[in-house]
């Protein structure tokens, strides 16, 4: 609060926004790295729907994978301390055997949910929005079934990663510190995450791979024509993004908490598609998106942890919770509608492909 | 009609969905049996426990009660699937039922409270189902717009809403509608409001049979040929069809596609917030502010299992119904959880979109190229980015 001139605060209105300036920057270092964590399983998701999308398949299935994904996780973690039992973490992330092998059990059913997907949209050609919708309500179903049997017992999970550790002059030197803090103390999914919109970024523009999937979401018959088997890509694209959005429901059941809970992914799939299409079906842009919708998100946790005073303090007393809670879904509407006729998709998205037949 | 059944259309648009029906509880009783040691009491893979499970669901439905109670869950189910049905014929995509309906059960709580005391019945029940309905209305008018002006995509922006009016809805349960003095945050009941509606079916009702059915039952069965002559017999319904089945031909034809967009989603959300109305009055009465529903998916697989045809929605409609009904009954008397209907509902929509009978048919008559049939008519194109 002290970073602003006490006259410009008592301006009429724009001392408001003044003070609203003064408290996130005081409160950056909180909220930073709240947007950060917050922004990790949205982004994964983007990445997700842009890895399919960009070869011409629309996955609103991946709302699904990751629930599906955070409670096989789960679960097997469960399983994996009953066999191996409980051993000391490892001192970077908090590593145990269990944990690795529940990521691993939720990538290989995130990939085999994602191959029903595949199946659906490019072999037996059904509406890829009413196949993905169908795995939703599947997912919702099947993971609440089995929890709902499992959860009257005291199962032991195997509890979750830890973030990395940040030291304490490197976090608290003012804004570059700050930053960095955000950035690096995160947990492994975290972590690989923002490698992994790098690497999806450089892949996605400059490697053979990348100007496939392009060609296949553009012009899929020009593509066939220049020899690139367009149905092999798409399963092979949307498989691998299969892992991804796997790995948000990881980061929900593994890092950011440490059990499942029935429809813990609460939208955040369908924000990550939100997230892609704001940024514009690129990497980058999609997890710019993500940061964006993720830092509603830090501001009502940062009002709740440490209200403001003051002026604004009265002001914000009187906004509902619910409000705070409310608004990430909000901006993301707001955003999507701004964006006239700005972000444009993959020409053949959505349509499913079938080769000229040889007769 | 008469002559349609006799060349064995109706028969046959009837064939797939029992198939798929067979398909999924096949499939269910195969997932039962798979995890049945974690129900209390039964050992590992006990075939038995499908056979237990679905004849406790059977029981559950068949009797006066259950008739009754199947007909209660059918109300909104049959009202909500309209909705989303009409939108599928307009080719749009209206997953925003679950928000719609909420909006729609906060709006008659709302005329419930403010006026129910002064008003008496008459006034009241009519004015909270249409307020109710009117805000389902607004819910849906909000993404259609949106579509209309901006092309945001209908899925994405139905479903933010979804999450934005249930924050709505609590807000409205913890603030204007909250009952003063209550222990916990609760609304009034609205029976205490001269807002319930009356019974139709029970000890108490017109008619004695079962327990608790309401008037509501009435609504969603003059709403099942009303939608039906709005689709199939109106100009409106006409435009729908057609700018589902192929915008730019609607377009290049002078329709205004962009109006006929708002209105549909304004439609489709006025047919769940009347569902979330006539729940709120008929069955649950009064609100928590962590009320919450699966109308809105299971509204989805009503339409599409209907095939987006108002008869077939409300048959569906009373199928699930009739599921949702026994769910309880299975889940007491033979501890399988009751979300083993979500479960079916999925693997019975996906056996029917991928036309498994028509596959094995076509299979077996060794007709190549016949893999996937045209599901225009039940399924128009939503395509396109989400």
């Amino acid at each position: 609060m002290n970073a602003i001139p006490e006259a410009l605060n008592a301006l009429p209105v724009l001392g408001i926004v003044f003070q609203f300036l003064g408290y996130v920057v005081g409160n950056l270092s909180f909220m930073s790295q709240t947007t950060v964590a917050v922004a990790v399983p949205i982004a994964l998701a983007a990445l997700c729907g842009a890895v399919c999308e960009r070869s011409g398949v629309v996955n609103i299935g991946l709302e699904g994978i990751m629930l599906t994904a955070a409670f096989t996780g789960w679960m097997v973690g469960v399983a994996a301390v009953g066999i191996l039992g409980r051993s000391d973490p490892l001192p970077v992330f908090g590593i145990t055997p269990p944990l690795l092998i529940g990521v691993a059990a939720a990538i290989g059913i995130g990939m085999l949910v994602s191959l029903l997907h595949a199946w659906l949209s490019i072999s037996a050609r059904i509406d890829q929005i009413i196949g993905g919708t169908i795995i939703n309500i599947g997912a919702v179903g099947i993971t609440g079934y089995l929890y709902h049997l499992v959860a009257n017992q005291s199962l032991i999970g195997a509890g979750s990663f830890k973030p990395l550790s940040v030291p304490k002059e490197v976090a608290d030197f003012p804004l570059v510190g700050w930053l960095a803090n955000a950035v690096l103390s995160q947990g492994p999914i975290g972590i690989v995450t923002i490698i992994l919109v790098v690497f999806l970024q450089v892949m996605l523009f400059r490697s053979r791979w990348g100007l496939r999937t392009r060609a296949a979401g553009e012009h899929p018959r020009a593509a066939e024509t220049v020899g690139i088997d367009v149905i092999r890509l798409r399963y092979l694209n949307v498989v691998m993004a299969g892992a991804l959005a796997a790995l948000a429901g990881a980061w929900l059941s593994m890092e950011h908490g440490s059990k499942f809970d029935a429809n813990m992914t609460a939208g955040r799939g369908f924000i990550g598609l939100a997230a892609m299409i704001v940024g514009r079906w690129t990497p980058v842009g999609a997890f710019g998106a993500a940061l964006l919708f993720a830092s509603a998100t830090a501001l009502s946790a940062s009002l709740t942890i440490s209200p403001p005073t003051g002026d604004l303090g009265d002001l914000m007393a009187r906004v509902p919770g619910e409000f705070w809670e409310a608004l990430p879904y909000i901006i993301t509407i707001v955003v999507l509608a701004g964006l006239i006729g700005r972000s444009i998709a993959p020409a053949a998205d959505g349509q499913p492909y079938e080769r000229e037949s040889a007769t | 009609m008469a002559r349609r059944f006799l060349d064995g259309k109706v028969l046959q648009s009837l064939a797939e969905p029992v198939a798929a029906i067979v398909f999924a509880l096949l499939a269910g009783g195969i997932g039962i049996a798979l995890f049945s040691a974690y129900v209390p009491g039964h050992s590992a893979f006990d075939v038995g426990l499908p056979i237990q499970a679905y004849q406790s669901l059977i029981g559950g439905f068949a009797s006066a009660n259950g008739i009754t109670s199947t007909l209660v869950y059918a109300t909104p189910l049959a009202l909500a699937g309209l909705g989303v049905a009409i939108g599928f014929r307009a080719g749009l995509f209206n997953i925003g039922g679950r928000g719609q309906f909420l909006i729609g059960a906060v709006g008659a709580m709302a005329v419930v409270t403010w006026i129910g005391r002064d008003a008496g019945p008459w006034i009241t029940i009519p004015l909270a189902l249409l307020v109710g309905a009117a805000l389902g209305g607004f819910a849906g008018f909000i993404p259609g717009l949106l579509k209309a002006t901006s092309g945001a995509h209908e899925v994405v922006t139905t479903i933010m809403l979804n999450y934005v009016f249930l924050f709505v809805m609590a807000w409205s349960v913890l603030g204007p509608l909250t009952l003063p003095g209550a222990p916990q945050p609760i609304t009034v009941d609205v029976s205490m409001r001269n807002g319930a509606l009356p019974i139709l079916l029970g000890p108490n009702g017109l008619i004695d049979f079962g327990r608790g059915g309401h008037v509501g039952l009435l609504i969603a069965l003059a709403a099942v040929p009303i939608m039906w002559f709005l689709l199939f017999r109106t100009t409106i319904g006409f435009e729908i069809r057609a700018a589902g089945a192929n915008p730019d031909a609607a377009r290049y034809g002078g329709m205004k596609t962009r109006r006929l967009i708002v209105l549909t989603m304004t439609l489709a959300g006025f047919m769940c917030g009347l569902a979330g109305a006539t729940t709120l009055l008929g069955v649950v009465h009064e609100m928590t502010p962590g009320y919450d529903t699966t109308i809105g998916f299971d509204a989805i697989t009503v339409a599409l299992l209907g095939r987006s045809n108002p008869i077939g929605v409300g048959l569906a409609a009373l199928l699930l119904g009739a599921m949702r009904a026994g769910s309880q009954a299975m889940q007491i008397q033979a501890g399988v959880p009751a979300e083993l209907v979500d479960a079916l509902q999925a693997i019975i929509l996906l056996f029917l979109v991928v036309n498994v009978l028509r596959r094995i048919m076509a299979s077996r008559r060794r007709r190549p190229g016949s893999a996937a049939p045209a599901q225009a008519a039940a399924m128009p194109a939503t395509g396109g980015a989400a």
